[in-house]
């Protein structure tokens, strides 16, 4: 369950996480979150040696394995800075498992001091730097799937849909079941295939029946999950990390 | 009870069912919207579940305490208490009972705890029958199914297949889908069992320490009936059912009918704390009370597993469930199906069997979001993924370690070691985005039903230099 | 074998009691509590919402309202307590020859099943007292009016005093602390018996009562 979380006022500078699938699959992604919060005055500081958070390794029970990789991020981390990451499912590991994780491993007043200054991306934009978007685009509809990590561990929801609003040209489409898991579930979808399947269908159609153009999602697992399904249907529907979308929305280009 | 065919099987026959499909969305939806209409209130209904949380919590740490209490005070009140370590145990505790009475009629309301036991089973293989007077149990007995729901037990059913069963079973009954008629022509054949039957048997929802009281929850009366006409009443019950006082009751019943069916509350609640006393009219001459083991105690050996023990049944985690609602109770192949029985069964049954289930979750919270009483349930599938593979041999957990493979401990290691080598990582990325066209990522399942990802052409580590954004 | 299970049990329960994160200190849980007329009004509507009727009535006159509805229902025979509370207005209300027949059968179960089962059309009995909250009768069964009797027949009327009307069950238990004073059998009834099984569709009377009739005696003026 979400606490209720207290937000400092706005850093002088950043740490971003960028999480192994951002770094691989969706660098843009990432690179429009820094972006955005260089745009807002704040120095975003990419530590070269962070991986992973971990999350792989522990949801498939290798604790110690995932336990090792997680050290290696807090020392990523050190200053007091706000660290910040695209995704609810990998701030929420990082927020709400590692002191469970770490219990014993490391110092606790450390771990402790980490987790609290960890945010999504999302809630930092719109409580720590209180973002103000103008939309530069053109009219477009728009599905959004909030992570189920996003939604219960961060409790970010709101904050997607905060973000999302402030675009005077974007519809913000609402699909039925909304709060509904899209099947990803990390390594669910390569171990139960036939339920995240029937999961991510069930999903893209109640996305496709909002008569979206574009699907967002603030989760690179759910966007690869869904537009990777989407694009199998050969949907027109696009999909879009909401950093990136957000991003090339605001930023004026020589065009 | 059946643990055949595997988890995969069972779940793909689910999945090819589209009627199965169509009644268990239309079900939970229902559930789902009833349940919130109850608590329209989020903080409201925080105070409360973290309430029903401490009682529960509080039951189990004085657990030992709490449930001689309730023998000390049930047995005051004239109720017969027994205890038994095993399923095989209770049910020779039932016949033992049945065989004292020469009873040839066991007529029963809805218990989980007998379906555990496969107490139906086991005593007709002993010439006695068993009547399950609940109207979905008594329709799923009548098919021969186990229920697929532990509130709804035959969810999965449509009325056009009830009225089938009840033409082959009751030739002479008329042909009829309406749901009052089915459902009268049932009030009348059970009604006469009810009559006849010597021993009454039922589940109990909440057993109160202080006072020695069994409660139940219902709606059709049924179980009023099977504790109140014949001239025997069993209870049977987990022993982690106690709680300590009787105003812990209120705010738990509270939750739970709200939470199981959004009803406010149920129809009937019984509470029972002796049998017939001395120029009561009705009511049975004799009550007793089991309490059965079956590997709850080894499970509340774990500080962090013992959390499975607070459940009080009302099976809104299946509700909500994204992988219940696609496949239904049976396909779990265990007693108590949806996340919660992903989380009990394993434990009892041992993770040889049973290792599977805490793997068939996307972790997605909807179950813990919703549990009355707090359940960690995501968390607590996370340490079965861990008990499932780990080797240290260190806790009580059954079948610890058997689902590890050689192959994927040496594949989790080696992504360990290169993920905590920032030079190794930085170098194996730039590697993979050089190879990108001819990588193939299009792995197996995923692109059954996917598109492969598309690596990018530069990480983001390399991008973030080229951007100018400082490593610290 | 039956000591030694309870033995071995404890035993393994007593080695480890585990500890817990969560907070033990006492939380009030907010209940409602309402003026008498929203009680009433509340009470009623959770009720009817259950399929239950309700009929306020004076408690001077109550017999009329039962009256009537008896007719209306076309009872042949109704089950009350002679030596009941409500006897004495009841008896006085009724006339000798007039349908439905008042019976009273004061045997033990055993002596008169047949006839509970398959010839008493309804039933009245008095209430303990009564929940707001969920619309909920409160019955202590006694000597005179025991377990079956809200059970078996398959209509149940039933009588409650408005001023016996409690917020919440919670308050019930505390105010009339019940820890002390369980009896054999207490229930709590919040409507005719029901079920959802088949398919989801709502059906009445599958095992107990397919009509639950309050009549709500109450000193203040009917809405």
């Amino acid at each position: 369950m979400p606490e209720q979380k207290r937000y400092p006022a706005k850093p002088n500078k950043a740490y971003f996480f960028a999480t192994c699938l951002v770094d691989l699959l969706y660098p843009e992604a990432g690179l429009a979150g820094m972006q955005l919060i260089r745009r807002e005055g704040v120095e975003v500081i990419f530590p070269q040696d962070q991986t992973c958070c971990g999350q792989p390794a522990w949801n498939s029970g290798y604790r110690d394995e995932a336990r090792m990789v997680a050290l290696r991020q807090l020392a990523c981390f050190a200053e007091d800075y706000p660290v910040v990451v695209p995704s609810g499912s990998c701030a929420g590991m990082m927020r709400h498992h590692y002191p469970e994780m770490l219990r014993g491993h490391a110092d606790e007043s450390d771990i402790e001091a980490f987790c609290s200054r960890v945010y999504e991306l999302t809630e930092f934009l719109v409580h720590v730097l209180q973002i103000e978007l103008k939309d530069l685009g053109e009219p477009v509809k728009v599905a959004l799937h909030t992570s189920c990590s996003a939604r219960r561990e961060m409790g970010v929801a709101d904050e997607h849909e905060v973000l999302l609003k402030q675009l005077s040209k974007v519809e913000l489409l609402e699909q039925a079941r909304k709060e509904e898991c899209c099947g990803f579930g990390g390594t669910f979808a390569i171990k139960q295939p036939a339920l995240s399947a029937e999961m991510v269908s069930d999903k893209a159609n109640a996305i496709i029946e909002t008569g979206a153009d574009l699907l967002v999602s603030g989760d690179c697992g759910c966007l690869m999950n869904l537009g990777g399904h989407l694009d199998y249907r050969e949907s027109s529907i696009e999909s879009r990390h909401i950093a990136s979308f957000v991003w090339e929305r605001t930023h004026a280009t020589e065009r | 009870m059946q643990r055949n065919a595997d988890f995969h099987t069972r779940t793909e026959e689910a999945l090819a069912n589209a009627q199965l499909k169509a009644s268990l969305r239309s079900a939970m939806d229902g559930l789902m919207a009833s349940r919130k209409a109850c608590f329209p209130d989020a903080d409201a209904f925080e105070r409360l579940r973290l309430r029903g949380a401490q009682i529960r919590v509080n039951a189990l740490s004085k657990l030992p305490q709490l449930l001689e209490l309730l023998e000390r005070n049930c047995t005051r009140n004239g109720i017969r208490v027994h205890w038994a370590e095993s399923v095989d145990e209770a049910n020779e505790t039932v016949l033992g009972i049945m065989r004292e009475h020469q009873a040839a009629l066991l007529i029963k309301g809805k218990s989980m705890v007998s379906e555990e036991m496969d107490l139906n089973r086991f005593l007709e293989s002993h010439g006695i029958e068993c009547l399950e007077s609940d109207l979905g149990e008594y329709i799923l007995q009548l098919a021969g199914e186990p229920p697929s729901h532990i509130v709804a037990p035959a969810i999965h059913k449509t009325r056009q297949d009830i009225a089938k069963l009840f033409k082959q079973k009751f030739p002479d009954i008329p042909y009829s889908e309406d749901v009052d008629t089915l459902t009268r022509n049932a009030r009348g054949i059970l009604r006469k069992k009810f009559h006849a039957a010597s021993v009454g048997l039922s589940g109990v929802n909440f057993a109160v320490a202080e006072s020695g009281t069994l409660c139940l929850v219902e709606n059709e009366g049924n179980g009023r009936m099977c504790t109140t006409v014949p001239p025997v009443h069993i209870a049977v019950t987990g022993i982690e059912k106690v709680v300590e006082k009787l105003e812990h009751i209120p705010p738990l019943l509270k939750l739970l009918t709200r939470s199981a069916t959004g009803q406010r509350i149920t129809t009937y609640f019984n509470m029972i704390s002796s049998p017939r006393k001395t120029g009561e009219k009705d009511g049975p001459k004799e009550v007793h009370l089991i309490l059965l083991d079956n590997g709850r105690s080894r499970i509340y050996e774990d500080e962090e597993l013992v959390n499975t023990l607070r459940c009080i049944r009302c099976g809104a985690c299946m509700n909500h469930c994204p992988i219940y609602t696609r496949i239904g109770g049976h396909a779990y192949g265990t007693t108590i199906p949806g996340p919660i029985g992903s989380v009990l069964e394993p434990q009892k049954a041992g993770l040889k069997s049973l290792g599977e289930l805490p793997v068939a979750s996307t972790l997605c919270g909807a179950c813990a979001e919703v549990c009355p009483v707090r359940i960690p349930i995501p968390r607590l599938l996370n340490r079965l993924r861990f008990e499932r593979i780990r080797n240290d041999h260190v806790g009580t957990t059954r079948g610890q370690g058997s689902s590890r493979t050689f192959n994927e401990a040496i594949a989790w290691k080696a992504w360990s070691w290169l993920h905590r080598n920032p030079v190794g990582y930085r170098l194996a990325m730039t590697l993979v985005t050089r190879l990108r066209n001819i990588l193939p990522l299009g792995i197996g399942p995923w692109t059954q039903a996917r598109k492969a990802p598309r690596i990018a052409a530069k990480t983001l580590h390399q991008r973030a230099r080229e951007e100018g954004f400082n490593d610290q | 074998m039956i000591n030694r299970a309870r033995d071995a049990i404890l035993e393994r329960l007593r080695n480890r009691q585990p500890g817990f994160d969560i907070p033990s200190q006492s939380l009030a849980v907010e209940t409602p509590e309402w003026p008498m007329q929203a009680r009433i009004a509340q009470f009623k509507s959770m009720l009817e919402s259950a399929r239950a009727e309700v009929y306020p009535a004076e408690p001077g006159n109550w017999t009329q309202t039962l009256r009537r509805l008896v007719a209306e229902k076309r009872i042949d025979n109704l089950l009350y307590a002679k030596h009941g509370p409500l006897a004495e207005a009841i008896e006085s209300a009724w006339v000798e020859t007039e349908k439905p027949e008042l019976i009273c059968d004061q045997r033990p179960i055993e002596g008169w099943k047949d006839e509970l089962f398959f010839h008493i059309d309804a039933s009245i009995t008095s209430t303990r007292a009564a929940i707001a909250e969920t619309g909920t009768l409160i019955l202590w069964p006694t000597q005179d009016e025991p377990r079956t009797w809200s059970l078996v027949p398959p209509i149940h009327f039933v009588v409650v005093d408005a001023d016996k009307l409690y917020n919440t069950f919670a308050e019930v238990v505390e105010t009339e602390a019940w820890a002390q004073q369980m009896p054999s059998n207490a229930l709590l009834i919040s409507g005719p018996s029901k079920s959802a099984d088949i398919q989801q569709t709502l059906a009445y009377g599958v095992h107990g009562p397919t009509e639950l009739i309050v009549i709500l005696r109450s000193a203040e003026p009917k809405q």
